[in-house]
């Protein structure tokens, strides 16, 4: 579990975290949403280390990753996996050398174990015949793919995703949300993703938290997001006619399974749990 | 930054195998432009030596004396090192450059790599190995391609050329070579280490990182050519 507790962060004189918590569950794809600029992107920087906070406290399973030395820090970093908006892979290595280069640097075992691991890896996410290929010679989709293959290599306790389908068509996207959520629940990570897909949010949100203007506006699971109230949260979620009659029919239909009531049950002890309101 | 270099490796392995990478994309990848010019270089100097010794009295193997001092005390280490500034700190900058846009050091340092450990230190030491070698095959040349033109053009004869070299050559000239070709591959490789990794933005600034790492590169070569040869000579 990674839990922020009153995370600020500023540029300058501009203030981009005024004070989140939030809570990334265990086990689960944990969203983080909100338009541009609301300080998503920064909040997932500050969560990984690449930004440091001005104030708050950032634990991991309970110990402050802000106060850590550089060396503790590389302990809890070898357990993150991070997926990239770009991919961020080697240019000079092929599609097997950036799975393998975690392995080679941190890996323990023979050559032949790391070689096993990585087919291992490419076959789960579909691309055993690409191995030899460098990244210039493969589409996006696969990139993202190559990037999730590299991330999970060392079988991470946490996987960070930024913007995930960005740049992806529908279909791909359906299929690296689908990817990342097997994912999560075959290794059992505390996945954390960074999105503006509304698809990825129906779908793969266990645990939602909204950002609005550097402040979390919301937070609860998807099936609580089609019955909030928040205007803010409505309108950034439910922007267009055809969002919002999907929402009516997701209404709907979590109504009539009862899954809402299902949901209502289990969310009772969370305080975290975003607003909720009965359908009429 | 240079502080930062230096922590334990994660891994002495990856560590030697991207410092030798960087060998070879220093050394043979710069060796084809050194070879050029220092050949030209060399020709270049006999010819203009021999043009404005007019004196019947000064002996003509004088020429290949001006031409290897001139080569060894400053052709070879600053003109290669001016080269070398083009070719490796734009290569420098531009790959750190992009690696940065990129986010492929962010992605390094998620995984709890020293980026700069392991991306900076090998490409300053690769630099510290490899410049001096290249300097000092550049004078090779330099003198060779002396020789050649000379003789070619009908100026000097090679036995008069290779009597040249010989006469009052002074082995503390190489000493003060190698130690300027020291200094200009350090400040080579990390003022343009130094550009690129810490690039914000994205192509233009690449290209705008390279250019500023390949003049300040220049600039501080320049200025620590006279700072030596003041000091040293």
């Amino acid at each position: 579990m990674i839990e922020l507790q009153d995370i600020k962060k500023g540029f300058g004189d501009k203030e981009i975290l005024k004070g989140v918590s939030a809570v990334m569950e265990s086990g689960k794809v944990n969203l983080i949403i909100g338009a541009s600029g609301s300080g998503k992107t920064v909040m997932m920087k500050c969560m990984v280390g690449l930004i440091e906070v001005d104030a708050g406290k950032i634990l991991y399973d309970g110990k402050d990753f802000t106060n850590m030395d550089t060396h503790e820090r590389k302990v809890i970093r070898q357990e993150i996996g991070m997926l990239f908006q770009g991919s961020a892979l080697f240019d000079s290595m092929t599609v097997e050398q950036n799975v393998m280069f975690p392995l080679e640097m941190f890996g323990t075992g023979s050559y032949r174990d790391k070689k096993k691991r990585v087919a291992e890896c490419l076959e789960r996410v579909n691309l055993k015949d690409a191995a030899k290929k460098f990244p210039a010679e493969i589409s996006g989709g696969m990139k993202k793919r190559v990037g999730i293959a590299r991330a999970i290599v060392l079988n991470p306790k946490y996987l960070f995703c930024d913007e995930p389908n960005s740049g992806l068509d529908p279909q791909t996207s359906l299929l690296i949300d689908q990817l990342i959520k097997e994912l999560t629940v075959e290794y059992n990570i505390t996945t954390v993703i960074n999105t503006h897909d509304m698809n990825t949010v129906m779908e793969s949100g266990d645990h939602i938290v909204y950002m609005y203007q550097g402040q979390k506006q919301w937070e609860g699971s998807n099936k609580e997001i089609v019955f909030s109230n928040d205007q803010l949260l409505n309108d950034f979620i439910f922007a267009s006619e055809f969002l919002r009659e999907a929402k009516e029919m997701r209404q709907h239909e979590l109504f009539s399974s009862g899954k809402w009531k299902e949901d209502l049950k289990n969310k009772a002890g969370n305080p975290a749990g975003g607003d909720r309101q009965k359908p009429e | 930054m240079l502080k930062g270099m230096f922590s334990r490796p994660e891994n002495m392995k990856m560590y030697w195998k991207q410092f030798m990478q960087q060998c070879v994309d220093i050394g043979v990848g710069s060796f084809g432009i050194v070879f050029i010019i220092s050949l030209f270089m060399g020709g270049v100097t006999t010819l203009q030596t021999a043009y404005q010794l007019v004196n019947p009295i000064i002996p003509k193997s004088t020429i290949a004396q001006v031409v290897r001092d001139t080569i060894i005390l400053e052709f070879a280490p600053t003109l290669t090192s001016i080269v070398l500034a083009g070719v490796v700190g734009s290569k420098i900058a531009s790959e750190l450059g992009n690696m940065r846009v990129t986010e492929q050091i962010d992605a390094l340092e998620i995984m709890g790599i020293n980026t700069k450990g392991y991306l900076i230190l090998p490409k300053i030491l690769a630099a510290l190995l490899m410049i001096p070698i290249l300097v000092m095959i550049s004078g090779f040349l330099g003198v060779w391609g002396g020789k050649e033109a000379g003789v070619l053009s009908g100026i000097i004869s090679p036995d008069e050329f290779l009597q040249g070299l010989r006469q009052d050559f002074r082995a503390y000239n190489v000493f003060f070579a190698l130690a300027k070709s020291y200094t200009f591959g350090f400040i080579i490789a990390s003022v343009s280490a130094y550009y690129g990794y810490n690039v914000k933005g994205g192509a233009l600034e690449i290209g705008k990182a390279s250019t500023t790492s390949v003049v300040v590169s220049c600039v501080l070569v320049l200025f620590m050519d006279y700072a030596l040869t003041a000091i040293l000579l």
